[in-house]
């Protein structure tokens, strides 16, 4: 099981400003260990972020984005008190989910 | 007549670009400052909280009796003054030599094999995640190293020496590139670290989330990298030199504002 997410979430005038900080490997594939032998490929592929457990985006990621990723984002028409769930999946099919309340 | 509007024109237009230009100082902070508000450093935080209030070792137990300074179970505001002299010990110790020393002595870890475990595998990646939480609990407070007792003196004297100290194939101390004011490596300008380079720089930013490796490097992982780039010989996990040459950076660094763990490029 991967480490967990850290997930604020604050009203910023009419919308809500929502930012989480994912622990991730993100191996590209293209490295290489000090054998010579290259590192597999391990990196989340599926992000998805729900308002009250309503899917309010999804993005399909790749080996591009860094290390221990930080997403961004604004919700329109959540308020104070609401539940944002944010999970993941990466290419090894691993998966993880965590929730915050927006404050 | 006209040459002279030509040559004002020509002075007016040239200056105009130079005012616009940002120094790469400036672009270098603007990068920080947006890296800062999602600082992976957090996800560290959070896991060396969990490590202190779990029971580990052979001995099945927390770290939460453990003394940084300022008595048993007491983090908050512990960072901003280590190193410093521990009685129990009979040493000035670092938060990791200390860390070290809890982790043997209520969890019943075996130190050494600690201190020998490369950075970022096994143990030492608890260490950082440990350090992280640590230094976080002291975020904002100022630097404020003891040098009452006469072991924390003797260990200032031994790290302006070490600090000092020229040496190997480049001849280089630490005071060849942290003596003076204004010197850079590349884009990346380096702290005066022989008076207070200021809040939330050099001593005070350590340890720090390193977005180019993407791992969380502790003061004392911090101090092996520079004496990798002097070509020195790497110094012993938690030994004396290190924790001297921190006393020196930090006693120097006094009332300087911790943001720790903070983050690098």
């Amino acid at each position: 099981m991967a480490d967990p997410m850290r997930i604020r979430a604050q009203v910023t005038g009419d919308k809500v400003t929502v930012r989480v900080l994912m622990a991730h490997e993100m191996e590209t594939g293209q490295r290489k260990d000090s054998a010579g032998k290259t590192i597999p490929a391990w990196y989340i592929n599926e992000v998805s972020a729900s308002l009250n457990g309503k899917v309010v985006m999804t993005a399909e990621w790749g080996p591009s984005v860094s290390k221990n990723p930080f997403m961004e984002f604004q919700i329109k028409g959540a308020k104070a008190g609401d539940k944002i769930g944010i999970s993941w999946t990466d290419n090894k099919g691993e998966k993880r989910s965590d929730e915050a309340v927006v404050s | 007549m006209r040459r002279g509007w030509l040559a004002l024109c020509v002075a007016l237009c040239s200056a105009a670009p130079a005012l616009a230009q940002k120094t790469a100082a400036d672009g270098i902070a603007e990068y920080r400052k947006l890296l800062a508000d999602g600082n992976p450093a957090e996800l560290f935080e959070a896991k060396g909280e969990d490590l202190w209030k779990q029971k580990r070792g052979p001995k099945n137990a927390t770290l939460q009796a453990c003394d940084l300074g300022k008595g048993p179970g007491v983090v908050k505001g512990a960072f901003v003054e280590l190193p410093r002299f521990f009685a129990d010990t009979g040493k000035v110790q670092d938060l990791e030599s200390r860390l070290l020393t809890c982790m043997s002595t209520l969890q019943g870890l075996d130190a050494a094999a600690i201190a020998k475990t490369p950075f970022g595998r096994g143990e030492q990646s608890n260490m950082e995640a440990l350090a992280a939480w640590v230094a976080s609990e002291s975020r904002g407070a100022r630097m404020n190293l003891p040098q009452g007792h006469a072991e924390e003196r003797r260990m200032y004297e031994m790290g302006k020496r070490a600090f000092y100290f020229r040496g190997g194939p480049m001849d280089f101390s630490c005071a060849s590139c942290h003596g003076t004011e204004g010197q850079r490596i590349r884009l990346q300008d380096l702290p005066n670290l022989t008076k207070n380079p200021g809040d939330g720089i050099g001593f005070a930013a350590w340890p720090a989330y390193r977005v180019s490796s993407g791992e969380l490097w502790s003061m004392q992982r911090r101090l092996n990298d520079c004496f990798r780039q002097q070509r020195f010989p790497y110094p012993g996990y938690a030994s004396d030199v290190t924790v001297a040459l921190g006393v020196y950076m930090g006693v120097n660094a006094k009332g300087a504002e911790s943001i720790a763990p903070a983050i690098k490029r």
